[in-house]
């Protein structure tokens, strides 16, 4: 019988059914298409007397989806905030946010239909390096506005692509202001670095290893995130036994966590200097509880590695969602708390919220700049002319000039230290932030790591009076 | 079907009986030609008028996923005379996507061979590797093949970040796709590029099964000791295979970074290499039609996975493996409802409303069905047809 089945199946006619393979066709462009007729503005793509319209492709489930997901809707909690309040230049925003699950052929499908069917003026906020990679040459082709991708990547910035810009620092910027601290303040130290083999981890140790002179390294350690899984007990041995007394990691969350676990089970416990990418306490903490947990299946352990924390350094380009009495920090929890009441009781202000809500701000910003005509091009002209001036919760200016498309280009180094109180989110509590450092801004090349003398912009007054 | 199977009755009245003899014809699939070849032109032209009058009535953003459809439906219709015809398993046909891709794209950066010979080199050169790979395949029983299959997928996409010079690093290289001409929309004319290729290869795809190749597959997977002593070289038959599976998933991977406008391995992850496998089973393992169903699987599963993650409003942790999991149940379902996949099912229910339809009239016909699945290039198991021993006596005697 299953001889006769395999038989039956192999000897088909096999082209037959053109028909079915029609069929098939049809039936799920029914499920899934029917949304091109979309009024088109007459004169911008995307732009309408009322309406402006934005997309974007970020991971909403999948792997990469639990911290990485907050951020749109976060995002989109400034732009219902912008709209509760007369819009820009009385244009409400709609934002399309679609889940590309961090697989760069679903980003490339999804982003074709943001521009071809849901006729998106911009793309802004999608997420990962990959994934944009996969889709930076055709809205550049399309010549859709393709902005603040969500990735430190030093290929955001290159005058083939001129539509699209980063906007938080680059890889090699953060791993050399932190490079350049540990110069300065760990004379004499033994050096490990921990870094995940990809283009995020050799960039930020690219900028490390600029500043720290190899002298001081006496191990490289590094991971592939592609089968990262267990806990990273060869790497923290071997980084162990080269005596190593400072570990300076450039890893995600869920490594940083499975690289802390280890090294506290064998006794190992180096000051540890960790690029932002994989240092927020509300994100990394919970990950290293849920590791121990599901490893121990006891609770009072879980509590006591949250404290690992404890200590840790980190550069940070924004104010430490910890610091209340910040007038950025204030104005970004009430619109947190106002208009996506979900992520603020699931997640309140942590690292993913505060930079949505940052990027979104930046990017409200840019409109306002380019004025009552909004079109593609007087966006562009605005942010690589007037981002200067824009007013957002960075530390250190916007960089933006038609040559260059990074955004910021400058960070503080700062502790995680419960010496200076606690903060509290839904997910936990969590040591608070002493900042160590002045801003250092430095560019992606060989240029100094220099101290920023500006200030830090204050709260714009509507901003203050409507949020 | 001669005038001996039919009652008397019939006899006496001729115009019902030639009525009987049409549907069974219909029955039988005899309404289109015997032979092969033509047979699948015929089917070619067919599904290409099909396919131009559904592309032209949609719009760019549904022409840009038919192509996508199109592409993986070359990718399976390898995978599936691969696993299905010749039952080895392959859990790294990622790994071919992405030789092709890279040929394709090293191609249009350092020479001007056209995009035909764009195309047809990512294939050959992709066969090529396939074939290294299917030669010690061909010594290794299928979880062993599949172990190292697994390991090409995990391994291969580790030469670009070494040789970052060549093949971009993690950024990769772009692709340009080809210019459509006139005011025609760039997706469609590309889905339409990606659709004749697709024909093209099933066309092709389906000859070789027919042919003395095809036969030889089979024999292989159903017994490589019967197969062997009746004169088949079971490697070399493996290796085959593998060579042309391969090939198929390269052409799917260059035709597939056409659309994505650029390559680089993050494209093509080892998720991709699985969900190939199972897309395959799901259309139904060496089903040619049944390509069809995996590729608009693959296509649209994420979409119906968010959508369906959404209207459940599941938190983040549970929707991140909604999509697997999804994949998974159907592809159960699948197997219990019908193990020969949903072209099976779907096969199973037109037998089903035909009998119903058209039963009186097949009565007069005990073996009316069952005859067509008797056709003599069947070979399978025990029963070797007869054509086969004839042809493997030949290759023996000239061993």
């Amino acid at each position: 019988m299953r001889l006769r089945r395999h038989r039956r199946a192999s000897h088909r006619p096999v082209m037959a059914a053109g028909a079915a393979f029609a069929m098939a066709i049809a039936a799920s462009v029914l499920v899934v298409g029917n949304s091109a007729d979309n009024a088109v503005a007459a004169s911008t793509t995307g732009v309408t007397s009322r309406q402006i319209t934005l997309g974007a492709t970020v991971p909403l489930t999948g792997p990469a989806a639990p911290g990485y997901s907050e951020i749109a809707p976060a995002m989109n909690a400034v732009f219902k905030w912008v709209n509760a309040h007369g819009g820009i230049y009385g244009r409400k925003i709609k934002y399309i946010y679609l889940d590309d699950k961090y697989d760069p052929t679903t980003t490339a499908t999804l982003t074709r239909k943001l521009v071809l069917t849901d006729h998106i003026f911009a793309d802004v906020g999608s997420l990962g390096t990959p994934t944009n990679l996969a889709v930076l040459k055709y809205l550049n082709t399309e010549k859709v506005p393709h902005l603040f991708i969500e990735s430190g990547c030093n290929c955001w910035s290159t005058p083939k692509f001129p539509e699209t810009t980063g906007w938080e620092p680059p890889y090699t910027v953060t791993g050399k202001i932190l490079g350049y601290y540990i110069k300065e303040h760990f004379r004499g130290k033994k050096i490990g670095e921990l870094y995940q083999d990809t283009e995020f981890g050799q960039d930020v140790m690219k900028g490390i290893n600029m500043e720290v002179p190899a002298s001081a390294v006496v191990s490289k350690q590094s991971y592939d995130v592609t089968t990262l899984s267990g806990a990273m007990t060869t790497q923290m041995s071997a980084l162990k036994a080269a005596g190593a007394q400072v570990v300076v990691m450039a890893t995600i969350p869920v490594g940083t966590a499975l690289a802390m676990l280890p090294a506290a089970s064998i006794g190992f416990t180096p000051q540890y200097v960790v690029d932002n990418v994989g240092a927020d306490p509300p994100t990394v903490g919970p990950l290293l509880s849920s590791f121990t947990t599901a490893a121990t299946h006891t609770k009072k352990a879980a509590a006591s590695t949250a404290a690992l924390m404890n200590g840790m350094i980190t550069n940070l380009y924004q104010p430490p969602e910890s610091t209340s009495s910040n007038q950025w920090i204030r104005v970004e929890k009430k619109i947190l708390q106002r208009y996506t009441r979900k992520l603020w009781a699931q997640h309140g202000l942590d690292g993913n919220t505060e930079y949505g809500i940052a990027l979104a701000l930046t990017f409200v910003q840019a409109l306002k700049a380019a004025g009552k005509d909004l079109t593609r091009a007087s966006l562009m002209k605005a942010i690589d002319t007037k981002a200067k001036t824009f007013k957002t919760p960075g530390f250190s200016p916007l960089n933006y000039t038609d040559t260059v498309h990074y955004g910021y280009e400058g960070d503080e180094v700062v502790r995680f230290t419960s010496s200076v109180g606690t903060y509290k989110t839904p997910t936990g509590t969590w040591p608070g932030t002493k900042v160590l450092s002045p801003v250092y801004v430095t560019t992606t090349g060989s240029g100094p790591v220099k101290v920023y003398q500006g200030k830090e912009p204050a709260v714009p007054g509507t901003l203050k009076a409507t949020a | 079907m001669t005038a001996s199977h039919t009652r008397p009755d019939a006899e006496a009245r001729p115009s019902g009986a030639r009525a009987r003899a049409a549907l069974r014809r219909v029955a039988r699939r005899q309404w289109l030609p015997n032979q092969p070849l033509v047979r699948h032109l015929i089917l070619f032209v067919v599904g290409a008028g099909l396919f131009y009058v559904l592309t032209v009535s949609v719009g760019a953003y549904n022409d840009y996923q038919i192509g996508e459809i199109a592409v993986y439906a070359i990718v399976l219709g390898g995978l599936s005379v691969l696993t299905g015809l010749n039952g080895q398993f392959s859990l790294g046909h990622g790994a071919f996507m992405i030789i092709g891709a890279y040929t394709l794209a090293l191609l249009q950066l350092h020479a001007d061979v056209g995009l035909v010979g764009e195309l047809v080199i990512a294939a050959v050169i992709a066969a090529a590797a396939g074939a290294v790979v299917g030669v010690p395949a061909a010594r290794l029983s299928p979880p062993y093949l599949a172990g190292v299959t697994l390991m090409l997928a995990l391994g291969l996409p580790q030469l670009s970040a070494q040789y970052g010079s060549v093949f971009g690093g993690e950024q990769g290289l772009t692709t340009t796709p080809p210019a459509a001409p006139g005011t025609l929309s760039p997706e469609r004319w590309l889905a339409w590029i990606q659709l004749f290729c697709a024909l093209v290869v099933l066309v092709l795809l389906a000859n070789l099964v027919r042919s003395r190749f095809g036969r030889a597959f089979r024999a292989v997977r159903d017994d490589d000791v019967a197969a062997a002593v009746s004169g088949i070289h079971v490697a070399r038959t493996k290796v085959l295979a593998f060579t042309v599976s391969a090939g198929c998933a390269g052409l799917g991977g260059a035709l597939l970074v056409l659309s994505t406008g650029v390559v680089n391995v993050g494209e093509f992850p080892l998720s991709l290499s699985i969900a190939l496998l199972a897309a395959m089973v799901f259309g139904g393992a060496g089903s040619l039609v049944g390509v069809w169903w995996g590729a608009v699987a693959l296509v649209y599963m994420p979409t119906w996975s968010t959508s369906l993650s959404q209207h459940l409003s599941l938190g983040t942790s549970a929707a991140a493996y909604l999509s697997d999991a999804f994949f998974g149940v159907v592809l159960i379902i699948a197997m219990l409802v019908s193990p020969a996949g949903v072209q099976g099912g779907v096969r199973r229910i037109g037998q089903l409303l035909w009998r119903t339809v058209a039963g009186p009239a097949l009565e007069s016909a005990p073996n009316g069905l069952a005859a067509r699945d008797g056709t003599p290039s069947g070979v399978a198991g025990g029963g070797v047809a007869t054509d086969r021993m004839n042809q493997e006596t030949k290759e023996r005697s000239r061993s």
